[in-house]
């Protein structure tokens, strides 16, 4: 008998997998012990992969009324070089002469590489449920995946890298909003948790590390790639606040905070969350 | 002449907190800058409206480290303040429908940009508390309100100290983390009976 073709068994393989997911996100009421079980039995078979994919294929594409590939893109480690460049991120940028994470720097280059437009680039930068990924989301979760295993060492170096550090550390602690809500009002102590929710204390080192060097990651209640950006900004809507701008100074601050906390620890991203 | 103070005593505060960032940074931090960031962060969306970052005094006291101590003198205004804000049923009923209530603390709806702005609120009580005892997906910020009745009994003191808390927290905790449901406007005095209820009915599941 015919051994049956890879390609027939690959997907039987992704079935299982994807039940054993729809599964996971289902269970709200999943206790910590099997959640980890499930993050480790599911590590080799990420979502996120497909993402990072279609990231490689946009970056090397050349787009855009330039016709120009991103490869030139400088992400702090000279132009086209993406290997540990996200565990060093955000950080200043002579060119532009300030503070960028990647989001924000991957837009930058779309604009002045590729000519895109500022506007139509950041119009929508999170996908919808159940829609495609954005340019934005795949792009970032290529270039976080090659820093997987970097260690992250985000500077504090020039002035506005210490300016931002600093702002951002206020900000997190900046209560505002009719719920007088602020960053550390859910990740300023140690052990808590939001329903059952568990919520890392994201003033400390510990905490700051388990959140930073998992961020892209494939939301599998959302069915798609996440990332800081939309972490954060997420955030802000659940504290009652307007609506975080896309790549703005605070929500640059506020990842400088928490990349600098989280120094020292191994990039492991785009990482798989419930 | 009130707003006059307002606007000392804010000044005075403004002060205090650049002065305690001090720091490494430079002029890109402190007050003024951090302003700036803020002002140009954030766009209007749905009922949340770019007022909802002015901070008020309170708030900007309470713009802390938790483990960072605030000054006895302050904490006793910020608490004296806060008790001052409450206002009691008028007909002095405080226990509406436990059932209602249930509700209320299950629902986390309301407020955020994503709510529809007239859907009804509720208080998410379980996001932060324990309260009945067959509900597991209780949140831990806030300590375990499971049998209320029989830990803080049915008198007058218990109820009135109750709604306090749930108007007002920072009454008797200063820069608490729980939201000001009565002062802020979150619930309606109707929605804070039923929660009362939930919490002194002894038909309630909390109590149960």
């Amino acid at each position: 008998m015919q051994t049956r073709p890879s390609s027939h068994a690959l997907p039987r393989a992704w079935l299982r997998k994807a039940f054993a997911i729809a599964a996971l996100a289902c269970t709200e009421a999943i206790a910590t012990d099997p959640l980890s079980e499930y993050r480790r039995m599911l590590a080799d078979d990420n979502p996120a992969e497909l993402a990072v994919a279609r990231g490689e294929e946009l970056w090397k594409m050349p787009r855009g009324p330039r016709n120009a590939s991103l490869a030139g893109c400088d992400l702090g480690k000279g132009p086209g070089v993406l290997s540990g460049a996200y565990a060093a991120l955000p950080r200043h940028f002579a060119d532009t002469g300030s503070v960028m994470d990647l989001e924000s720097r991957l837009v930058h280059c779309m604009v002045t590489i590729q000519g895109l437009a500022r506007a139509e680039v950041t119009a929508a930068p999170f996908s919808e449920r159940g829609a495609a990924q954005t340019d934005l989301e795949v792009l970032t979760a290529y270039v976080a995946a090659q820093s997987r295993g970097a260690t992250i060492r985000v500077p504090q170096q020039a002035q506005d890298e210490l300016d931002s550090y600093a702002r951002g550390r206020d900000l997190f602690f900046r209560r505002a909003g009719p719920y007088d809500f602020s960053c550390a009002s859910c990740h300023g102590a140690d052990g808590q948790r939001i329903r059952l929710q568990e919520l890392p204390n994201l003033t400390r080192t510990e905490g700051a590390r388990s959140a930073f060097a998992h961020w892209p990651a494939y939301r599998v209640s959302h069915g798609a790639v996440r990332t800081m950006q939309w972490r954060l900004s997420d955030c802000v809507r659940q504290e009652r606040l307007p609506e975080l701008l896309f790549g703005s100074p605070a929500s640059i601050d506020l990842t400088m905070y928490l990349g600098v906390l989280a120094s020292g620890a191994t990039m492991d991203a785009p990482s798989l969350r419930r | 002449m009130r707003a006059n103070r307002v606007a000392q005593s804010m000044a005075l505060v403004m002060v205090a907190c650049s002065a305690e960032r001090g720091g490494v940074a430079g002029d890109g931090t402190g007050q003024a800058a951090l302003e700036k960031v803020v002002a140009s962060s954030f766009r209007a969306r749905g009922q949340a409206g770019l007022d909802r970052l002015q901070q008020s005094e309170m708030q900007r006291i309470c713009s802390r480290e938790p483990t960072d101590q605030l000054p006895a003198d302050l904490q006793q205004r910020l608490q004296r303040e806060a008790l001052q804000s409450v206002r009691f049923p008028e007909d002095g009923r405080w226990l509406g429908k436990w059932q209602q209530g249930e509700k209320i603390a299950q629902s986390g709806t309301g407020m955020q940009y994503s709510d529809a702005a007239d859907a009804p609120r509720g208080g998410g009580c379980y996001g932060c508390h324990q309260l009945s005892g067959t509900e597991i997906a209780y949140g831990t910020i806030g300590p375990s309100l499971y049998r209320y009745l029989e830990r803080k009994g049915a008198g007058s003191d218990a109820m009135q100290r109750a709604w306090t808390q749930i108007w007002n927290a920072h009454a008797y905790n200063a820069c608490s983390v729980m939201p000001r449901f009565g002062d802020a406007g979150i619930l309606t005095p109707e929605q804070i009976r039923d929660v009362m209820a939930l919490l002194f009915d002894p038909q309630s599941p909390v109590n149960r």
